[in-house]
């Protein structure tokens, strides 16, 4: 894989000729595992309780709380018919319990994980999450948590370097 | 039932999850091989059982969390632990907080910088050399904005190659990532 192919360096905005590819090049293994994991995150196989579009939109909602604009661009290219909704940082999920819970957990540990509690699991549950929908969630916020922070600390590399 | 520890210590506490982890002997093949189980692997822990309910994922975490940890870049290995201890402060993870002290204190034969780091946090006591690999990667954990680019000229000036730095930047992220798991999904509890 070339790393200019990689979600996370062209979110960095760098050319070609920026030195820190020379950087980048011999960890190209780092940048497509963290592809591969960004495509087992966002459209799964089976995606079970959480649909594609749903997660397009949770990976917007992470990217626009980190403050990263670029990976919001990324995100809402996968945008399918239940995105916006989910996407919509105003929106807490409304009357629909399930999406209320789902919305409440992505916002918690994405800001704030410290906070987290066995009782904010534990709501999981009771709004529909069965135990590997709320790992396929965990990985979800915690995959885009990563990447938002490799492509800041890339592009402030590539403005030193 | 006992209480979940709240606060740094370098002993290794027992992971309890907060979810019910897959029963190894209902494990499918892909499971199987996400976990990458073999026959002379078989003691497989809570933390990995929980994430192997979703294999796709794991699958590719397990090589990332290696190929970032092993020290194959620029960074030494007790400074990449540090990138690692570092994001699990800011994030209160006492498992991982635990896990890379640990590791970071029998790699370097000296508990004085984890000591000043679980007590004074970005405050600690330290070298600056240290001090700069801690300011950064607390700034990137807490959010990635926050971090600038005096904070990596700060890594350059104290003689961190760009090489290094990267290495730095992958392990602090990764444990953005590491953290939203083990943090969230379990309770570090005292080994027994």
């Amino acid at each position: 894989m070339n790393i200019f192919e990689t979600i996370v360096v062209q979110a960095t905005g760098i050319s070609a000729d920026n030195p820190l590819v020379g950087v980048l090049s011999p960890r190209c293994d780092i940048l497509e595992l963290s592809e591969y994991s960004h495509d087992a995150s966002l459209r799964p196989r089976r995606p079970g309780g959480l649909s594609h579009s749903e997660r397009a939109g949770l990976a917007y909602r992470i990217a626009k709380r980190n403050n990263e604009t670029a990976l919001m661009l990324h995100y809402n290219q996968l945008f399918g018919v239940d995105s916006q909704t989910l996407a919509d940082i105003s929106f807490d999920g409304g009357d629909d319990a399930r999406l209320k819970a789902i919305i409440r957990h992505t916002d918690l540990v994405t800001i704030n994980p410290k906070a987290a509690v066995i009782e904010d699991v534990a709501a999981l549950p009771v709004a529909g999450l069965d135990n590997a929908d709320i790992v396929q969630l965990s990985e979800l916020i915690a995959f885009v948590s990563y990447q938002a922070r490799v492509v800041a600390g890339l592009r402030l590399m590539a403005v030193v370097a | 039932m006992s209480e979940p520890i709240r606060s740094f210590t370098t002993a290794v506490p027992y992971w309890r999850p907060r979810i019910t982890p897959l029963d190894i002997e209902e494990a499918s093949d892909e499971q199987l091989e996400a976990m990458k189980v073999t026959t002379s692997n078989t003691k497989i822990g809570e933390f990995t059982l929980v994430l192997a309910l979703d294999p796709e994922t794991l699958l590719h975490f397990t090589p990332l969390i290696n190929g970032i940890m092993s020290g194959q870049g620029g960074l030494s290995r007790p400074e990449t632990e540090l990138g690692a201890v570092s994001a699990s402060v800011v994030n209160r993870s006492i498992y991982c907080a635990a896990a890379h002290s640990n590791q970071y204190n029998q790699l370097t034969k000296d508990d004085a910088v984890i000591d000043s780091i679980f007590s004074s946090g970005e405050a600690a006591d330290i070298s600056p050399r240290q001090k700069a690999l801690l300011l950064f990667s607390s700034k990137l954990s807490k959010c990635p904005s926050e971090a600038t680019k005096a904070d990596v000229e700060r890594l350059s000036d104290n003689g961190l190659d760009m090489d290094e730095v990267l290495d730095l930047v992958f392990a602090a992220s990764l444990f953005s990532w590491v953290n939203r798991l083990s943090h969230v999904l379990g309770d570090p509890l005292a080994q027994s």
